[in-house]
């Protein structure tokens, strides 16, 4: 059973992709670690991060793609998983600070004796624990998304509403997290780690093996996306995308099915926001920003939704000209940001994964009509006339009359 | 007990407002196993509001709505109506057009339609076997691999009568089925749906007359949300307040 479905995920094209993220996984720290800085094909360490964290952000419009591309819920709070994922990592790093804090207060971090805690509030015990802490960045996330999506699956709360109320969660999470007596960290956040597992996170060789379980996770969320897409299942969340009642009239339980989707993909933002923090050092309230997950909604948009390669090709291309246009021309950012935004609504509703499509598909049959001047096959036209009416295009789909 | 026993679908005293204006006024209907009724009525007549009473998606104000003699529709959901064994063919075909007509009918094959049974579906042989059957009797085998977007309006019609078949229902609401079909189309689904109903119940709403007329079944007509008259069609349409009300407009 479940053989059968691993088999059917490994289709042509994931195999690839997950193929070269392994691949990535071992390259880049190789070319890191063995290769002496200054010689040919050396990755500094800087980039060895901030290519880590790119990956990190690929996991996540992955994670989006997955209810967006495939089931039609638009999220706009995703970012509130990923963060909820980082804050539970950040907690495991702050309690590895120990007495190396400020105060040299072994047991409480030093915002807490600042703020003259005198004990560590509940949920901050056990994150001492490796595995525990890795338990709550799956949990956490995950029972958020399960209740709020069972509720408003179940209410029938649809399209821009949805969108909304995942918003107001988002800003209603970020508003929490600002708060001094929420217990973590108020507005400064958690940061000042120093130790993953009894090495340092600042050390050369923990970048270089974060970085790799960065790539490692995101092939698996390929893997685990591809399964689901490529199952009933995904077949059925792409009828509730299309069309959500036919899908009920046809026995389904259109609640569940979403709710199924939205779980997974919030466990996949939490384990994202987990591998992002020990890469940029810190995790703070502005992660919840609503601001944040819409900019993921651009990435899935720009890389091509309903596609698994679209929306990691569109959080790093996103990403590295964010990357350049922040240091260059940082004042324009924003506006560039909403240009792409724009220019992706009209001109390319299938992002960079569709033009690639369009132009590849229109070069085979520029060079098969050189062939033989054969008119195209229903389903290559398909391509093109996607999206339109297809009563308009009834010529070659001609009723057969009945033999 | 009552009249309900050895019925399939049995509607009494059934009335729904929007705002006001009454769709479906005392509304009764029987339909017994393995037999066909034909619809008719004009336009605002109240067809699709009853067949939206029927598979869940409106909730009657007041009266009985019964499936197999017993289970209480009224209090069921969309998706629960149609695991009892309802299926539903819309006015509009309402196939999934981005998909292939073989994923649209794997789709509605009658499967556990729970998560994770769904997640780990494997088509068997029997299920192929399945829906290689349908899609030869619904004559689209050849197109069994083209996405249902491009198929004309006639076969989506038809792939959604193939939908139905695959859900395996034991009652069928077919909406309108000839709706932009050419003449022999229409003929092979008066066909189609009278050999249906040799095993199942068929209700099937309809404005085209020659259409009703070669399904050769029971007809109901409905006015104002209500039944004006009821018999074959000869006695239906010889009926002075049907002709009146609908047939002479």
């Amino acid at each position: 059973m479940l053989t059968q479905a691993l088999f059917r995920a490994l289709d042509k094209k994931a195999i690839w992709v997950i193929a070269i993220f392994l691949a990535v996984a071992v390259l880049v720290p190789m070319a890191n670690l063995l290769i002496p800085p200054g010689q040919y094909g050396h990755v500094p360490t800087y980039l060895v991060s901030l290519m880590g964290k790119y990956l990190a952000y690929a996991i996540l419009a992955l994670a989006l793609d997955l209810v967006w591309g495939y089931c039609g819920i638009l999220s706009l709070g995703h970012g509130a998983f990923f963060a909820l994922g980082g804050y539970a990592m950040g907690m495991y790093l702050m309690r590895q600070i120990g007495s190396r804090g400020v105060y040299g207060n072994p047991v409480l971090p030093d915002f807490m004796v600042f703020l003259n805690y005198s004990e560590l509030p509940w949920f901050w015990l056990g994150m001492d624990n490796f595995w525990f802490a890795m338990l709550m960045v799956v949990f956490v996330p995950g029972l958020l998304a399960f209740v709020f999506g069972f509720f408003a699956f179940r209410s029938r709360v649809t399209g821009v509403y949805l969108s909304i109320i995942t918003q107001a969660m988002t800003f209603a999470l970020l508003l929490a997290f600002f708060r001094n007596d929420m217990g973590f960290g108020g507005n400064n956040g958690l940061t000042d780690f120093k130790d993953i597992l009894g090495v340092s996170v600042q050390a050369q060789s923990t970048r270089a093996t974060l970085f790799a379980a960065t790539a490692i996770a995101l092939a698996l969320s390929v893997l685990v996306c591809s399964m689901i897409v490529n199952s009933k299942l995904g077949k059925v969340m792409i009828a509730v995308r299309d069309a959500e009642s036919r899908t009920r009239f046809l026995g389904y339980r259109v609640e569940y099915v979403k709710l199924f989707a939205f779980t997974v993909s919030a466990i996949m933002a939490g384990i994202a926001g987990a591998l992002y923090v020990p890469q940029v050092g810190i995790i703070n309230p502005s992660e919840f920003d609503p601001a944040n997950s819409i900019e993921v909604v651009i990435w899935t948009a720009v890389g091509g939704r309903g596609t698994l390669i679209g929306p990691i090709i569109g959080a790093i291309v996103v990403n590295l000209g964010k990357s350049w246009f922040t240091t260059t021309l940082p004042e324009l950012w924003l506006f560039a940001l909403g240009a792409l935004f724009v220019f992706t609504t009209l001109f390319l509703p299938k992002g960079i994964v569709g033009l690639w499509h369009q132009a590849w598909g229109r070069m085979r049959r520029k060079t098969e009509h050189a062939e033989r001047p054969a008119p195209p096959t229903p389903a290559q036209s398909a391509d093109i006339e996607r999206g339109e009416d297809p009563a308009s295009f009834g010529h070659e789909a001609q009723p057969k009359p009945a033999e | 007990m009552s009249a309900h026993t050895d019925t399939m679908l049995y509607l009494d005293g059934v009335s729904v407002a929007f705002d006001g204006f009454k769709a479906i006024n005392n509304l009764a209907i029987i339909v017994k196993p393995a037999e066909m009724l034909a619809i008719i009525g004009p336009n605002g007549a109240g067809k699709t509001t009853m067949m939206d009473i029927i598979t869940g998606k409106t909730r009657p104000d007041t009266g009985q709505v019964l499936f197999d003699g017993r289970t209480d529709l009224t209090r069921l959901d969309e998706a629960a109506i149609a695991n009892l064994g309802i299926g539903r063919k819309f006015q509009k075909p309402t196939v999934f057009e981005s998909q292939t007509v073989w994923d649209n009918l794997e789709m509605a094959l009658k499967k556990p339609r729970g998560i994770f049974s769904t997640l780990f579906y494997t088509a068997s042989d029997d299920d192929v076997a399945r829906i290689t059957e349908i899609l030869e009797t619904v004559r689209l085998i050849a197109r069994k691999d083209e996405l249902a977007a491009n198929l004309s309006h006639g076969q989506k019609q038809w792939l959604e009568i193939g939908m139905l078949l695959a859900q395996d229902p034991k009652l069928l609401l077919v909406d309108e089925p000839v709706a932009g079909m050419t003449d022999s189309e229409t003929e092979e689904t008066a066909k189609l749906l009278r050999e249906i109903s040799q095993t199942r119940s068929v209700v099937v709403v309809e404005h085209d007359m020659s259409f009703v007329r070669e399904l050769g079944s029971r007809v109901v007509c409905l006015a104002e949300g209500s039944v004006l008259a009821e018999g074959s069609l000869d006695q239906v349409s010889a009926n002075p307040v049907v002709i009146e009300r609908y047939l002479g407009r």
